[in-house]
């Protein structure tokens, strides 16, 4: 082995090298594009993950649309509270406090709700909905319990329960958003973290006829709306809708609900907001 | 391969001995990004792009630089390096002259660097004894190959999203099964060129 080979290929493999880093650097600098140094902080204060959730595409897609003032501080739902303060501080904004939310499915029908037929295609629940005129649940606003929105979630916080109906586990739950989109029914809203008390139905047709096919569905009786001490909830369109600002949890239009539409959340043991 | 044709080159390399599916490289992001026809569109034109260009440049270094002086156990060491200082150079220009083409290549460009498929192809080329103009015509077609098995595999995955596929299959099994298929297929070009 000569001691030459070992120099010959030490300074070519190091010239190399040498030359590529400067063309690389001198690159660098000659089309060095202006990057708002706000960017990157905002992207390293934000989880990484480029779920898309905010709506735009990546974390760097949504740092950008901040800066240029096409969403809010607290438009990352996966972050939460904490990123949002990060960038409000990065902006120079102050704070909205973003509000902890969680998903949750609007719906207790599963075997409560009459079947209008046997469905036994794909378990998808687009596919089954685009069957029959949205399914075979007799309420055209019921869940499915095909899944969809257990596939789409990178949390493991969904799952349909022994009744059939998707159910958020509310401390899994990071409030993204895909669920909802997933849904063709539109029943997954996004709900207060500290909220305990849901209506569980968004059915909108009129009362007898709901009734007829869901035992749990809401049919806009309105014994809530007149025992409600806060007037947190208002009948909407044939359903009543709880005001999340509002409502103290007190769990009264719980107790007078006559069909069980209204739920509380005991189980995850979240505080119960008494003001 | 030395006195071949440019047109069987560029046979060979799109079908016969597909990067993917009879040489096996490149799996990273064949599974990876292959489970949207557009998003697997994006990485094949970025994946054709860089090839061509690594292509040329390490025939280039090989030539000019390594054969020159007696180096040629280096060429690994040299390619790797080649190749990912290109790309950076590559992705700094984009920045600056073609943000447009830059936004659609996005992420890929940069995930190129550490892919296996560029440093194979720019081994093979020296492997082969090539000259420039077919290191050109192996280099763009070998990434058209690459390209068309992405894209063909994305369309199918596509497909097995809404397919009733067995619990235990579902997700990366099947796609790899579905590979393995559609290596078994593009098998049948053998003995073509």
């Amino acid at each position: 082995m000569d001691i030459k080979n070992i120099i010959m290929a030490v300074v070519s493999l190091g010239g190399m090298g040498l030359i590529f880093g400067a063309v690389l650097a001198f690159a660098s600098q000659k089309f060095a594009v202006e990057i708002d140094p706000r960017a990157i902080e905002i992207r390293n204060a934000l989880p990484g993950a480029n779920c898309g959730a905010c709506g735009f595409p990546g974390c760097d897609g949504f740092a950008n649309a901040v800066l240029a003032g096409k969403t809010s501080v607290n438009g990352c739902p996966v972050g939460g509270p904490e990123s949002a303060s990060k960038i409000a501080e990065i902006m120079g904004v102050a704070a909205v406090a973003g509000e902890k939310k969680t998903a949750r499915v609007l719906c207790k029908g599963g075997d409560n709700c009459l079947s209008r037929f046997e469905y036994d295609g794909i378990e998808d629940c687009k596919a089954e909905n685009m069957i029959g005129g949205g399914g075979s649940k007799a309420c055209t606003y019921g869940c499915l319990g095909g899944g969809d929105c257990v596939q789409v979630c990178s949390f493991d916080a969904i799952h349909i329960n022994e009744y059939g109906v998707a159910e958020v586990n509310p401390e899994k739950c990071t409030a993204c958003g895909l669920c909802i989109t997933a849904c063709p029914k539109n029943i997954i809203e996004l709900v207060p973290y500290n909220q305990t008390v849901f209506v569980d139905c968004i059915n909108l047709e009129i009362g007898g006829h709901v009734k007829k096919n869901c035992s749990n569905a809401c049919i806009a009786c309105k014994i809530c709306v007149k025992n409600c001490p806060e007037d947190a909830i208002h009948v909407e369109n044939n359903v009543a809708r709880i005001d999340y600002e509002k409502c103290t949890n007190c769990g009264i239009c719980f107790e007078k609900c006559p069909t069980n539409a209204i739920t509380i959340d005991k189980e995850n043991n979240r505080i119960i907001v008494n003001e | 391969m030395e006195g071949a044709s440019i047109f069987v080159i560029i046979v060979s390399a799109i079908f016969v001995n597909n990067f993917v599916l009879s040489r096996f490289l490149g799996i990273c992001p064949f599974l990876g990004v292959s489970k949207q026809v557009e998003t697997a569109f994006g990485m094949g034109m970025a994946v054709t792009f860089v090839m061509t260009l690594a292509g040329i440049l390490t025939y280039f270094v090989h030539t000019f630089i390594l054969i020159p002086l007696n180096l040629g156990y280096l060429e690994l060491v040299a390619f790797i390096l080649v190749i990912a200082s290109l790309v950076q150079f590559v992705e700094i220009v984009l920045q600056k002259t073609s943000p447009t083409l830059y936004q659609a290549l996005g992420v890929f460009l940069p995930l190129i660097t550490t892919n296996c498929a560029v440093l194979g192809l720019a081994l093979l080329n020296i492997q082969y004894e090539f000259n420039l103009l077919q290191t050109i015509a192996h280099s763009a077609s070998a990434a058209i190959g690459f390209s068309l098995a992405i894209i063909l595999f994305a369309g199918i995955r596509e497909k097995l999203e809404i397919a009733d596929v067995p619990k235990p299959f579902r997700g990366f099994p099947i796609a790899l099964i579905t590979a393995s298929l559609m290596s078994i297929a593009f098998l049948g070009f053998t003995g073509l060129v």
